[in-house]
């Protein structure tokens, strides 16, 4: 099989110094504390991904990634986030430079980063689809001649004539992914990001992407949710840390390792995770999970009663108000199962101060089978203070939750609702 | 950003591959070829910018007019009624017009490039296009502004000629598009220059506008070359500016002070300027997704 994409020994490397410098003054400041033997002023705090950090000052987020991709494949490149997939496909997009290796391509290759890059709001749909096509690289001919395609696949007609920017958001993004997916690269590059919009939409974009695959281009599809990769992808490779630890292979094994190196992952101590986003404000500490006799377990039955405990610590002297405690659920390879959080079910918690936790409780377990994901979320009045994906892993074995001794098939997932029936 | 970061696209140099992207330690490379492939691009750009410009101001394109009318009018007040500068004998209305049409050109070439980066971040980082058809699409929009502002001076000087007034055009006319080339060049360089600088250093951005302005005091473009003292003139005639801006109003007042090798040197220091503009360009764009 000829070959559409060879990676060689890529390397990606970010000066971490350099990244958080804006100011020319706070340069000269930093220059001078050195001069004096003084600490930097400036020096990053709380550095992410500690164990990456080589030489001081200089972060590799891609460490000697080889890989090969055929013509006509339709590879997944699945990774936590932070792992290098974004950067990744920030060098294959020519977005930024390697800093070691090289990158080998045939053909033209067109990225969906994120759509609608480029649209101008005062200009109509017209004028957009042709300023968008050339931004992604198409010529006006090719354009026209693709001019109707695009716009019914956008389902836009009759507004071609109007200023986008009085289009709803729906329109836009639809105007935005027909135009790229009408590109005709020889290689397509994907990120997950890109199936936004409501569900049909999202099934005809995935759908355009089966239909581009098959026409014989290839296809790199990035993502961490393991139900789109193994839905659409024949092969994988997953990355963590920056390097390449499964190399490429069927998908199932692929998403089988990013599971179980997920899994081990979750095990280590939430306070001790570095890979967290958010203000800070109030941190998670520790999320368990236990069982109805109030002891601590990594696997529950099926209809069993459960709680999840969330221990957080508010900033010294801080006292915290709209406060939203998150867990997203997601299986391990079909994706979202549910959010749980105080602002549904309950109001936003008040007065938080210190140290303290909170307990969510669900009566019945209605999870089925599987691996489950937790990620945790705590939000002060809608702002994101800290947020850890993969916080937690559950296993989940099959019981007999509708006390019948009957169960759903195990190949379907899913989860179980409680009803009646009546005749 | 040490020079280590400095990979580029080249085409293929191993059979069957279309491109290869590595870090580059090559100093000036321009794919001129990649650049004329996305002309389509730099066309639309210059249709969005043109008609975007004037679809969000209430006057339209009429303020490309009213503009240089009034900084000439404030001009002829301040500068040659109350401050009394000599105009070289020329109208002052329009000696400063001639100068400020000029000017113009090359202050929107330079601003427009300056911000380069920062007004594109986001589409930047997003998706890859050549960047430099960013600035090249500005050059040609801030074209259409200069020939309307040109066309507005051109009314003006033919009815101030047919009054009879002491203008004599020249036939260095024909040579302005030279002088355009010249101001798009030093107003690109040194815009992308700036512009580079400015996503390490977002404070490099606020010299800018103070520094057009400062530069604009050196250029002539209020008073002529031959009320500076002979002595200093050469120091003047350094800024590229000084000969553009004398020329442009030679050709068409027959007034100033041109001489062929400054106009030659000042040409080449502009195209030295751009190269090295575009070289640091060029640079800062491979990494520039990174420092955001």
């Amino acid at each position: 099989m000829p070959l559409a994409v060879q990676i060689e020994n890529l390397s990606k490397r970010y000066r971490l110094g350099v990244i958080n410098r804006d100011m020319l003054y706070k340069d000269l400041q930093s220059r001078w504390a050195k001069f004096r033997g003084k600490p930097d002023p400036n020096a990053p705090i709380g550095l992410v991904h500690a164990s990456r950090i080589e030489h001081g000052d200089e972060f590799w987020a891609l460490r000697n990634i080889d890989l090969e991709v055929a013509e006509g494949e339709m590879l997944g490149v699945i990774g936590r986030n932070g792992a290098g997939k974004s950067t990744l496909l920030k060098i294959l997009s020519q977005i930024t430079a390697p800093s070691e290796g090289r990158v080998k391509i045939k053909g033209r290759i067109a990225s969906l980063l994120e759509v609608g890059t480029g649209f101008h709001p005062e200009l109509t749909g017209r004028e957009n689809i042709y300023l968008n096509g050339a931004i992604l690289g198409m010529n006006r001919c090719e354009i026209a001649r693709k001019f109707d395609e695009i716009v019914d696949f956008a389902e836009i007609s009759d507004f071609v004539e109007t200023p986008v920017k009085r289009y709803s958001s729906g329109m836009y993004v639809r105007l935005a992914f027909a135009v790229a997916a009408h590109l005709e690269p020889e290689i397509l590059i994907v990120d997950e990001v890109l199936a936004v919009g409501d569900a049909h939409f999202q099934q005809k974009c995935l759908g355009k992407m089966g239909e581009v695959n098959k026409e014989g281009r290839t296809v790199i599809f990035v993502s961490h949710n393991m139900a789109m990769v193994s839905s659409l992808c024949s092969s994988g490779v997953v990355l963590a840390d920056g390097r390449v630890i499964k190399a490429k292979g069927p998908v199932d094994e692929a998403i089988d390792t990013y599971v179980s190196e997920t899994a081990s992952l979750a095990s280590a101590q939430l306070s001790e995770r570095t890979d967290r986003r958010g203000e800070g404000r109030i941190r998670l500490k520790d999320l368990q999970v236990f069982d109805g006799t109030g002891s601590e377990r990594e696997f529950f039955i099926s209809g069993e009663p459960l709680s999840f405990r969330v221990s957080y610590s508010c900033e010294h002297g801080l006292e915290l108000d709209g406060i939203e405690l998150g867990l997203a659920v997601y299986h391990s390879k079909n994706g979202f199962v549910t959010y749980l959080s105080n602002t549904l079910s309950e109001r936003p918690f008040s007065g938080l101060t210190g140290e303290g936790s909170a307990t969510c409780t669900i009566d019945r377990l209605p999870f089925t089978e599987g691996v489950y994901f937790l990620n945790a979320i705590i939000k002060q009045q809608g702002t994101i203070q800290d947020w850890v994906q993969e916080a937690k892993v559950m296993r989940v074995l099959d019981g007999d939750y509708f006390g019948t001794g009957r169960s759903i098939p195990r190949t379907h997932g899913g989860v179980f609702v409680d009803h009646r029936w009546s005749a | 950003m040490s020079a280590r970061f400095n990979p580029v696209t080249s085409s293929a140099s191993e059979p069957g591959w279309t491109k290869i992207i590595e870090p580059q330690h090559r100093l000036i490379h321009i794919d001129w070829k990649e650049i004329w492939r996305y002309r389509d691009l730099i066309y639309l750009f210059v249709k969005r910018d043109f008609t975007a410009q004037y679809k969000q101001t209430v006057l339209g394109p009429l303020w490309f007019l009213i503009q240089p009318l009034l900084s000439s009018s404030i001009f002829t007040i301040v500068f040659s009624q109350i401050a009394g500068l000599s105009t070289d004998k020329v109208p002052p209305f329009l000696f400063y017009m001639c100068g400020l049409v000029a000017w113009g050109y090359f202050a929107d070439c330079l601003n427009k490039s300056a911000g380069t980066f920062s007004s594109n971040a986001s589409i930047f980082s997003k998706v890859y296009f050549p960047r430099l058809t960013v600035p090249i699409a500005n050059a040609i929009t801030n074209l259409l502004t200069f020939g309307i502002q040109l066309g507005l001076f051109v009314v003006i000087w033919a009815f101030v000629i047919a009054k009879g007034a002491p203008v004599h055009p020249q036939f260095a006319l024909v040579f302005l598009p030279l002088l355009l080339l010249e101001m798009a060049l030093l107003g690109i360089g040194v815009g992308c220059f700036i512009s580079s600088y400015t996503t390490r250093y977002k404070d490099f951005s606020l010299l800018v506008g103070f520094g057009v302005q400062l530069w604009m005091y050196a250029s002539c473009v209020f008073y002529p070359l031959s009320s500076v003292p002979e002595q200093w003139r050469w120091i003047l005639v350094l800024n590229p500016m000084v000969p553009i801006i004398e020329g442009f109003r030679y050709a068409f007042l027959g007034a100033g002070i041109v001489e062929r090798w400054q106009l030659a040197v000042g040409f080449l220091a502009s195209c030295a300027v751009f190269l090295v503009g575009v070289m640091v360009f060029r640079r800062t764009e491979r990494t520039f997704a990174d420092t955001i």
